[in-house]
């Protein structure tokens, strides 16, 4: 009975949205359904991974050129925030009392200022105050830093670098080998046959190899200064470098909490073991705690990286062309076609998280611990 | 009697306690334990008080020894012969600081939101605080009388002679305590509610419920906002459409409310099954069971995670930005573009002024979740 109630109440408040929806839209003028996808988008975009231009491109390249920039810098930040994180949350462990304290504080600092702030900081009171053009830093390597964002050189690949890469995953493919070569002599007779350095040399030192057989095929443009901007050169715009400063930093402190909860969650029994059986510190951490943290740390650690990819969605306060800026942004505005644009945005988002929620379980299946 | 003679030594009184030797004591050994027990530990060590000398003395110059605490306008805060390096310009934060609390609230009736501020003091320490008497009317106050009160007082009543002040000259950190504290007034028990629903055996419900938490939790808080203030007004017949704060109000009411349920579905997990047992046992219909012995003990031990999601909420009050709404960290953007203040260090003290007030509300909120979760343990313990 009350199920039925709840049904015809959730239907009521549908229909009567439905409604209200079609009788504002028809009175403002505005058309629906996704009839604009193909339409010229007419506005620039200032980061695009594909090709796009103002005049010809659609709307929906335009969407696609937002996704991807939130990709990419939810890429970034990830990265970059899980090797923090993983430092931070181990040193807040360490003996050491002021490396404990140093993490501690960064932590407690970090997780109590929103990031909002943290990131129109970075922006407007970091990135903003860098030399202007004129004043540009000439950093090693030829990049170059000013006000305007960090100009790398833009490596130019010439025809036969394929081989290069090819001897790069034969590289690889060669330390994955010995990799578990070595387990399997670990395994059989006991001995730790040391392949850091044969595996590193077959990562590195075969496509170096290559590289030098090809005749160096690789060279970089270097930006130039020019009297109103800097040519050339691959351009990292301050506000994609302020957007993945800040989230990094951020979602850093979240990761290293969930780190030091899992390492903690170790029992102290399989350290006392590890360190009986005579392994070293970093060894016990490597082989023994690590490894058994890991299956605590990996769900936190995956809604962590899920949080970052929706808090860039941030990008829209400092002008990052990220999907919400684009699409929800200025799509919205020029064709006010809010339930379509929004519906899309939050479809995206809502993808990227169901995904991510069904490799979680399929991973928290994979690795429940065996009980005997 | 005679076994006990027997023995050449029995020893009647226990030990006297020893002092632990000398090497294990003291500062001396403190510092060899803590800091420089091996050569790793020596570097490392040093390293940080290496960063601690480089990053410390500045700051406290910049922030404290050069800062400028007083003037009218930017001359004060711009390098002078008197002072080449100016710090901080805490005088722009003076000036503007009336701003940064009531936003454009007119002068007259300040003393509506000075009001606000204490009637809703009186809520948080009556609830906080675990040995105050009748906690049950403490949260009648809190969830039904305090939202009652502060609207009569912020909006106004022409009834009882307070004039109306329209939600478009509200800001600062009256907006964000309101954005803060109506999310939470309403998020908690729409969340218990949710809760409820993700737990119940009726399909409807789950459905229902488990759709909206999801649905919620995948998405941005600021698609949330965004949808609030673009398409709600298109949702409702055009007289009734809502202004722009009580559109951002029921986004974030609705994105926390997501949240908490999720917190409170993990309480209602550690209720024991015994319990819900022992309930039906004695007859007591659904509701009944929930409200006088399963949500009293769920929302106890999960008081701690309450806090903590109280804590992001406030964090989240900043988003409201976004879609127009003149909150705390709002005013300090406008004040900081403002040119009778334009100094190059202008920004820098604006957002540190922010960042203190979000760290001392945040920090001293999950101090007090800290503290309630370590009451919690020891009486668990008992």
């Amino acid at each position: 009975m009350l199920q039925i109630a709840i049904v015809v109440i959730i239907g009521g408040l549908a229909y009567g949205a439905v409604y209200n929806a079609a009788l504002n839209l028809s009175r403002a003028h505005i058309a629906s359904g996704f009839g604009f996808w193909n339409n010229t988008a007419g506005f620039d975009i200032s980061q695009t991974l594909i090709a796009y231009s103002a005049s010809t491109s659609s709307f929906g390249r335009a969407f696609w050129v937002g996704l991807l920039n939130t990709l990419l810098v939810a890429g970034v930040g990830i990265v970059l925030a899980t090797i923090a994180g993983f430092v931070i949350g181990i040193a807040r462990l360490s003996h050491n009392w002021l490396v404990a304290r140093l993490a501690g504080g960064y932590v407690e600092l970090v997780r109590n200022v929103p990031l909002l702030l943290q990131l129109l900081f970075w922006y407007n009171a970091v990135l903003k105050s860098l030399p202007l053009l004129r004043g540009s830093m000439a950093l090693p390597g030829g990049a170059i830093l000013n006000n305007r964002g960090l100009f790398l050189p833009q490596p130019v690949f010439a025809a036969n670098f394929s081989t290069v890469v090819l001897a790069l995953v034969v590289g690889i493919a060669g330390a994955i080998g010995l990799n578990v070569w070595a387990r399997w002599r670990r395994e059989r007779t006991g001995a730790d046959p040391h392949i850091l350095w044969p595996a590193l040399a077959s990562i590195f030192g075969l496509p170096l190899i290559a590289f030098a057989v090809a005749g160096f095929p690789l060279h970089f443009s270097l930006p130039q200064m020019g009297r109103f901007n800097v040519n050339g050169g691959v351009e990292v715009l301050p506000e994609f470098a302020a957007l993945a400063l800040a989230l990094s930093v951020y979602t850093a402190a979240f990761i290293a909490e969930v780190v030091r909860a899992g390492v903690l969650a170790v029992s102290h029994g399989q350290t006392e073991a590890a360190q009986a059986l005579g392994l070293r510190s970093g060894q016990t951490l490597r082989l023994v705690v690590l490894p058994q943290a890991m299956r605590v740390i990996v769900p936190p650690l995956t809604s962590q990286y899920l949080n970052l990819i929706k808090n860039s969605s941030l990008a829209v306060v400092i002008g990052y062309p990220d999907l919400v800026q684009v699409f929800a942004g200025t799509v919205l505005n020029i064709t006010g076609q809010a339930v379509e644009v929004i519906a899309l945005t939050m479809a995206v988002y809502l993808a990227i998280s169901l995904f991510t929620s069904v490799v979680m379980n399929l991973y928290a299946r994979a690795t429940v611990i065996a009980e005997r | 009697m005679s076994a006990i003679s027997d023995q050449a030594y029995l020893r009647v009184l226990p030990a006297q306690k020893l002092p632990p030797p000398a090497e294990r004591t003291g500062i001396f050994n403190w510092l060899r334990e803590n800091l420089l027990s091996s050569p790793t530990n020596i570097v490392l060590t040093f390293l940080c008080i290496l960063l601690f000398a480089w990053a410390v003395p500045p700051l406290i110059r910049f922030f404290l020894i050069d800062a400028v605490w007083s003037g009218t306008d930017r001359d004060a805060c711009l390098a002078s012969p008197a002072q080449m390096h100016p710090g901080a310009c805490w005088a722009f934060v003076r000036v503007w600081v009336s701003y940064f609390v009531y936003g454009f609230y007119p002068l007259a009736e300040r003393w509506r939101v000075d009001l606000f501020f204490v009637a809703l003091t009186l809520g948080i320490v009556w609830l906080a605080r675990l040995s105050t008497p009748r906690r049950d009317l403490g949260a009648l106050y809190f969830f039904v009388g305090l939202p009652i009160l502060s609207f009569i007082l912020l909006h106004g009543a022409p009834l009882i002679g307070l004039p109306v002040v329209p939600t478009s000259l509200w800001g600062g950190i009256l907006v964000t305590v309101v954005v803060a504290t109506i999310g939470m007034v309403f998020s908690l028990p729409l969340g218990i509610l949710l809760a409820l629903g993700r737990n119940s055996e009726m399909p409807v419900m789950k459905l229902a419920a488990v759709g909206f938490i999801e649905f919620v939790r995948g998405v941005p808080l600021i698609t949330v906002l965004f949808m609030a203030s673009v398409m709600l007004p298109l949702f409702v017949p055009e007289q009734f459409a809502p202004d722009k704060l009580v559109r951002a109000l029921i986004g974030v009411a609705l994105f926390a409310s997501a949240y908490m349920a999720e917190v409170v579905r993990g309480g209602l997990a550690a209720v024991p099954r015994g319990q819900y047992e022992a309930a039906r046992a004695l007859g007591l219909t659904y509701w009944r069971m929930m409200g006088l012995v399963i949500l009293p003990q769920a929302l106890r031990v999960t008081l701690p995670n309450i806090v903590n999601t109280f804590i992001g909420l406030f964090k989240d009050t900043t988003l409201v930005f976004v879609v127009g709404v003149f909150d705390f960290l709002r005013t300090v953007e406008a004040a900081r573009a403002d040119p009778k203040w334009t100094t190059p260090n202008t920004t820098v003290t604006g957002y540190a002024f922010a960042a203190l007030f979000y760290f001392v509300c945040c920090y001293g909120m999950s101090r007090y979740a800290r503290s309630v979760e370590a009451h919690l343990t020891r009486a668990g313990r008992r």
